[in-house]
């Protein structure tokens, strides 16, 4: 890898790159989808095994095999991707090495691949690909695949063409909000950084997606790590900042292994370091890792742990970007928010404004999860109905059953009803639901999933990773979950669902930070939307209801007989019929069947 | 080189050294590879974090002992560093048995039935989240999420993954490592 001494040569290198025999025009192309979750389905072997038939066939040097990152149809891995020459990719999911032998076999045999495991296209056809635009598509250790996809150009633009004001006008009108949680105008954040006082500045990208059941971040970090460094390294130029932190989870080992490479390589290339590209512009980037602790996303807390301290947060103002890393102004972005960047500059911030809505442009990353049949991560212009998004992207329940409801946000967000899921997705529309849009984790429940055991998921999570600093927090959140527990059991009052409202409003007023401030949000979301289930509890605790026919009213229609899973329930035609408790599984089959009213749930 | 280092590593080390001095070893070499400089607190601080996860890949977990050796020689209170320690989930302050298993903990796999592996697991083990087996086989952690929620629910074994578990395939799974 030779160092890139001035833009020129950048310009040159990614003119060959492109030109070169390998770019693929004519050449087959495979790609396999070799993220965490790929690997953990057997990409590995999939990949050995046509990179092996691919030797035996002598066809190693004509078709070109990549190590990809994901593109997002986790519930099908591992994947390969198929591009011949002049045809339209195609999407194979469930492959197994044996499927990985036969596509090399069909290829040498006819020139092309029959594909009868292709995924379906509509998975594809709703979204618009900003942040995930490489993924899945590039080989994220190599450098060139990146710079032969334009890669660098807009770093090179901001040091030599651009003022920073610019590059911050551009930010501003595209009205990128960030996707970390917030939803707070990038432009802006960017702007009073700029401005702040004092020599020395850092960028932070934060790479704690804390939000369990959200893993776009990983994603994006594992398929397209330059997109990260390079807008990094471009908010750099436009704040005036020379240092650079990625603060990434340790759950991610991939991740960071990934990006550890790319940062490497682009410092071997002259992308990062001094002298970028020959000019006096000058900023590099390294890896901070996490240990472990959820309120370590929250931007102060994050920068207390990169200091080496406990990661407790601090009261804002003043904000990062005026007081930040050992005490100089930092600006902490999303690494989705950071994926965004380089888009944005390439085409404008009119083309970013096109799509999404007037108050939320753009697209939002959602990681479905759950009872979806589709679980993977889809990336939409915001806007989208969730009806959409569950079901022409995520194809329904995966059991069949009804979906009963979403959580988005995570611990810090709330659950939405299905009464709700013709609303359009923006930052404002959820948060009137009672959620946030927070990272993207889209948590899907159907039928059957207690929403009191899920509001007290969530606050076992709060009550484990509240820092302690504060009080309402520490001991508020300890109270809410006391009484849930106590609700389960079936030992709750009725003035326990007035009392979970004010001390979960107290907490929410009172809190020192957002985690604080949002935690009682599972709680309060699910007593707006679910009460009755709440009340249920109250009856009978978290014991599964009981259900008993009336012999009066029943006629004996046979209906539930029918219906029941167990075969318990018995009786002839025309004939009062019962239930045998002892097999029931309180599925509610025949309680929903009954025409006549006769089967009480208890 | 090795040997010059031990003597100041002896100082906080154990005084019985036998087969952790090689660890110290390890430790010690990776320390002054940090290269901080005396005189900056913020720089000694800002290197603990990476420092305490080198020590419990060395060490497997964070003894007192450890921690005290890692605060001298990063002039650092041993409170400071024990404050740091307790505060983040990954660091560990107890021995691990020879294999650890982590169920995911995350929303995803909670939701399709994280509970009823660990209720398995738990009653074949006969030990509890966060602890070891009277054996010194198994020690049951949790994690939050690693991100592979496609597979949920999720456990990792010496930090490979198994996805799609079901409470059935429990007995098979641990079986791999019974041996
Ligand atoms: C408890 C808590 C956890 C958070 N976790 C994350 C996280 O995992 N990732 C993230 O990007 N932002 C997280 N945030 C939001 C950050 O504080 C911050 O707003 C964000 O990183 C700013 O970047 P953005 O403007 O690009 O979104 C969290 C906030 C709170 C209160
Ligand atoms: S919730 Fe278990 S892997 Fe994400």
């Amino acid at each position: 890898m030779t160092r890139l001494a001035t833009r020129t040569d950048l310009n040159q290198l990614a003119d060959s790159l492109r030109q070169a025999p390998a770019a693929g025009a004519a050449k087959p192309q495979i790609f396999v989808g070799m993220s965490t979750c790929g690997l953990a389905s057997g990409a590995g072997k999939v990949y050995d095994a046509i990179a092996a038939a691919l030797q035996e066939k002598g066809l190693a040097d004509h078709v070109q095999l990549i190590k990809a990152g994901c593109v997002g149809l986790c519930f099908a891995e591992p994947t390969v991707e198929l591009q011949l020459p002049n045809q339209p990719i195609v999407t194979l999911g469930d492959v197994t090495a044996e499927r990985g032998r036969q596509l090399v076999d069909e290829l040498a045999a006819n020139g092309s691949f029959s594909n009868p495991l292709s995924v379906d296209n509509a998975i594809f056809k709703k979204q618009v690909r900003i942040a995930l635009r490489n993924c899945g598509r590039i080989d994220p250790e190599q450098i060139s695949d990146y710079l032969r996809n334009g890669g660098y150009q807009m770093l090179a633009k901001a040091v030599f063409d651009w003022q920073p004001q610019d590059v911050i006008d551009t930010i501003k009108a595209s009205g990128l909000r960030g996707r970390g949680g917030g939803g707070f105008p990038t432009g802006v954040k960017w702007q009073a950084a700029q401005g702040a006082a004092g020599e020395i500045k850092y960028i932070v990208c934060n790479a704690d997606e804390g939000d369990p059941g959200a893993f776009m971040d990983r994603s994006v970090l594992e398929g397209d790590p330059h997109c990260v460094l390079e807008a990094m390294a471009v908010a750099g130029r436009a704040i005036g900042a020379r240092r650079g932190f990625v603060y990434c989870r340790a759950e991610y080992p991939l991740a960071v292994k990934r990006l550890g490479i790319a940062i490497e390589q682009a410092r071997a290339m002259g992308l990062l370091g001094e002298k970028i590209l020959g000019s006096d512009f000058a900023f590099d980037i390294e890896i901070k890792y996490g240990a472990g602790a959820f309120v370590c996303g929250e931007e102060t807390s994050l920068i207390h742990s990169i200091e080496g301290k406990r990661g407790e947060p601090t009261v804002k103002p003043p904000f990062p970007a005026e007081r930040g890393l050992w005490d100089a102004s930092t600006t902490v972005n999303n690494v989705e928010t950071f994926a965004n960047i380089v888009p944005i500059l390439e085409k404008g911030a009119a083309w970013f404004r096109s799509i999404g809505t007037e108050k939320s442009p753009g697209t939002k990353v959602f990681s479905l999860a759950g009872d979806i049949k589709n679980v993977g991560l889809a990336e939409i212009p915001m806007g989208m109905t969730i009806q959409e998004l569950l079901y022409d992207i995520g194809g329904g329940s995966s059991d069949g059953k009804p979906i009963k409801a979403v959580q988005t946000g995570g611990p810090s967000g709330g659950c939405i009803p299905s009464i709700k899921f013709d609303t359009p997705m923006e930052y404002e529309t959820l948060t009137a639901l009672g959620s946030i849009m927070g990272s993207g984790g889209m948590i899907v429940m159907s039928e059957g999933t207690s929403m009191v055991k899920i509001a007290h998921f969530y606050l076992q999570f709060t009550c484990d990773e509240s820092c302690g600093k504060c009080t309402p927090c520490r001991i508020g959140c300890k109270r809410l979950h006391e009484i849930l527990d106590r609700i389960l059991k079936g030992e709750g009052k009725p003035e326990d669902l007035t009392k979970l409202e004010e001390l979960g409003n107290v907490i929410k007023d009172t809190a020192l930070c957002g985690l604080g401030q949002t935690a009682p949000n599972p709680v309060l979301s699910t007593l707006r939307w679910f009460r009755g289930e709440y009340e249920e509890c109250l009856k009978r605790g978290n014991r599964p209801p009981t259900y008993r026919i009336d012999p009066v009213k029943c006629v004996g229609c046979h209906a539930c007989f029918k219906v029941c899973p167990a075969n318990c329930i018995e009786g002839k035609v025309k004939q009062p019929h019962t239930i045998r408790q002892q097999d029931c599984v309180h599925c509610g089959a025949c309680f929903k069947t009954c025409k006549f009213d006769a089967i009480a749930r208890e | 080189m090795a040997t010059a280092k031990h003597s100041s590593a002896a100082a906080t080390a154990p005084a019985t050294p036998g087969a952790d001095t090689a660890k110290y070893q390890q430790l010690e070499a990776f320390l002054t590879g940090l290269k901080v400089d005396g005189a900056d607190l913020a720089g000694r601080r800002a290197v603990l974090i990476p420092a305490l996860h080198r020590a419990q890949e060395i060490f497997s977990y964070l003894p007192t002992e450890v921690q005290k050796f890692i605060a001298a020689h990063l002039n650092l209170h041993v409170s400071e560093v024990n404050g740091v320690v307790s505060f983040y989930h990954y660091f560990k302050t107890k021995m691990s048995g020879k294999h650890t298993i982590e169920f995911c903990l995350g929303t995803a796999c909670y939701v399709r039935g994280a509970a009823k592996l660990i209720e398995k697991a738990e009653s074949m083990l006969k030990a509890k989240l966060g602890e070891t087996t009277t054996d010194g086989l198994f020690t049951l952690g949790s994690l939050r999420c690693v991100g592979a929620c496609s597979l949920a629910p999720v456990v990792q074994i010496d930090g490979k993954t198994y996805g799609r578990v079901t409470a059935e395939q429990i007995p098979a799974i641990l079986a791999e490592y019974q041996k």
